[in-house]
């Protein structure tokens, strides 16, 4: 198709550009976890491990990442537990209220972090629940459980209806046919997914910023430092992080070229607009 | 083919949660918005529109919501100017390279927004490395002041952030189009150009729509990129609305700035998915 198409020469260009734009920061930010003079003077000398070593023993950042990967586990089993049945209730059933049902579990995927943040702050002060871990861990799922829908709702539009109607016709139960037919056909959308649900909340911060009690996810963690000053060992958090991500996006890509085949993939995480049969 | 059970059961569950952890926040955000809070600082649950008063009469507020829709339709229109032509670039020409060139632009949107802006910030700073690398070169010799704590940093970083969402659904749209249109346009005699606005754009302004929206709505809102990069003449609406549910303690008034945004926001969502319906051609 693109071989006998006129081919434009500042397309390529504008495109690197924007490649650079995108990827130059990540990159200077790694260059500088290396850095032994700190974040920033040019050109950066003396390049060290040290900012690693006093990562490595810093326990207040690893207890963080600790709560963080806690809250990720938790947010993503309270997303995915929600969010698979509102998956099949909107394939599958018919009830009044339910466009408004759509909106409203896929809202928080576009809404910014501090709608969703400050409003369940206002449901926690009025039941006087604490802050603590367990808020921000409600707060991810009930942000997340847009990511669970959209990802196996996706799923379930390429699910051939037919092997769910022979399991019934053959005698299974519904409870038989959705564990050994149903979910077996979901498994790489769910695995997709937990992983970007874990990613997610991993790195979410708007939302945690409000409904945070005594102790710190990773990102607020490194909020609360930035707040005092900037050094290398941000730097080289960051770096771990985008190593991590990194993987975890890999990892999803992957899985989604294989049940979905490629092309627009993850757009319509992006749609909230009608899902299109 | 499924019994009414089954549909029961998979429906009551994210109903009850959507209702539970969505329906009555919100709820509660639109009540908190009429309430007012006393001098001995406790939250006063009468009635009235006082809030909403306070809005209209302090132009503090309008000003600050005017920059920060000025900060995001800038952020709105760099990220279309950049993605629209990257978008394209990868449904028409990338070839074989389609698929490396497409994860590159979804991993920087899902590798941290904090570690974005942080970035942005050792890079913009007056010790930063833009600045040292231009004293270095001998282009400049003091340090630039305007790069950080400025609009224009919340502007970048923004844009930066931004960027890759606009340009997936701009991408999808494109993908969507059939490839024969494009052929035919060309065999009845129009030139790349023609078809390209004719043809290729008309039919992928769903995508752009989409996209626009994602980047407007959610820079619109943001908060961290500001209090990070932005300094005092950076201030957006969501920074005075976290002052009021902080330091400023005024919770009701902050719910009625957080509820006027939700209902922008909300307005803009109905608004895009028209526009979209009306321009998509299937």
């Amino acid at each position: 198709m693109s071989a006998d198409r006129p081919r434009s020469r500042w397309l390529p260009i504008h495109a690197v550009a924007v490649f650079a734009f995108l990827y130059l920061p990540i990159a200077v930010l790694i260059l500088y976890s290396f850095n032994r003079q700190g974040v920033g003077g040019f050109p950066p000398h003396h390049l060290t491990l040290d900012w690693y070593r006093i990562l490595f023993a810093d326990d207040a950042i690893w207890d963080s990442v600790l709560n963080s990967v806690e809250v990720a586990f938790a947010a993503m089993a309270i997303a995915l537990a929600f969010g698979i049945p509102a998956a099949l209730a909107l394939d599958r059933a018919q009830f009044p209220g339910k466009a408004l049902f759509r909106r409203l579990v896929l809202l928080p995927l576009i809404l910014p972090g501090i709608i969703t943040g400050l409003s369940l702050l206002m449901l926690f002060n009025l039941a006087g629940t604490r802050l603590s871990l367990l808020t921000i861990v409600l707060g991810h799922g009930t942000a997340l459980i847009s990511v669970a829908t959209t990802e196996v709702f996706a799923g379930l539009q390429k699910l051939d209806r037919a092997q769910e109607e022979a399991s019934l016709d053959l005698g299974a139960t519904y409870w038989q046919t959705f564990w050994r037919v149903t979910m077996p056909n979901l498994k790489l959308s769910i695995i997709g997914a937990a992983l970007l649900i874990f990613t997610l909340s991993m790195d979410e911060i708007a939302v945690s910023f409000f409904l945070i009690g005594r102790e710190n996810t990773l990102p607020l963690e490194i909020w609360a430092r930035l707040r005092r000053g900037i050094t290398p060992e941000i730097n080289a958090i960051s770096t771990i992080i985008f190593a991590f991500s990194l993987i975890a996006i890999v990892l999803w890509y992957r899985l989604r070229v294989r049940t979905e085949g490629g092309a627009e993939i993850g757009a319509e995480l992006l749609e909230t607009s009608e899902p299109h049969p | 083919m499924f019994s009414r059970a089954y549909k029961t059961i998979v429906t009551a569950p994210p109903l009850v949660w959507v209702t539970i952890f969505l329906i009555v926040p919100y709820a509660l955000m639109f009540c908190y918005s009429f309430w007012s809070v006393s001098s001995g600082q406790s939250i006063v649950h009468s009635w009235n529109l006082q809030n909403y008063h306070e809005l209209l009469r302090k132009p503090v507020y309008w000003e600050t919501l005017l920059r920060s829709i000025w900060i995001a339709a800038r952020v709105t229109v760099f990220s279309l100017a950049l993605g629209y032509p990257l978008a394209y670039f990868l449904s028409f020409y990338a070839g074989r390279r389609k698929d490396l060139l497409y994860q590159l632009v979804i991993i920087p949107l899902w590798v941290s927004y904090l570690v974005r802006a942080y970035a942005w910030k050792t890079i913009l700073g007056s010790d930063g490395v833009l600045n040292t690398l231009l004293q270095y070169v001998h282009l400049t010799s003091h340090p630039l002041e305007f790069l950080l704590y400025s609009p224009f940093a919340v502007v970048l970083t923004l844009t930066h952030i931004y960027t890759p969402f606009t340009i997936l659904p701009i991408y999808a749209a494109l993908e969507h189009i059939p490839r024969n249109l494009v052929e035919a346009s060309t065999d009845l005699g129009a030139t790349p150009t023609q078809t390209f606005w004719k043809v290729i754009l008309p039919l992928s302004i769903p995508g752009v729509v989409a996209g626009a929206t994602f980047a407007f709505v959610l820079s619109l809102g943001d908060f961290l990129a500001p209090l990070l990069l932005g300094g005092p003449s950076g201030i957006m609406i969501s920074n005075v609305v976290v002052s009021l549910f902080g330091a400023a303690y005024n919770w009701p008034l902050g719910a009625a700035i957080s509820l006027g945004m939700l209902v922008i926001v909300v307005s803009l969502l109905f608004l895009s998915e028209k526009l979209e319906k009306r321009w998509s051609f299937s």
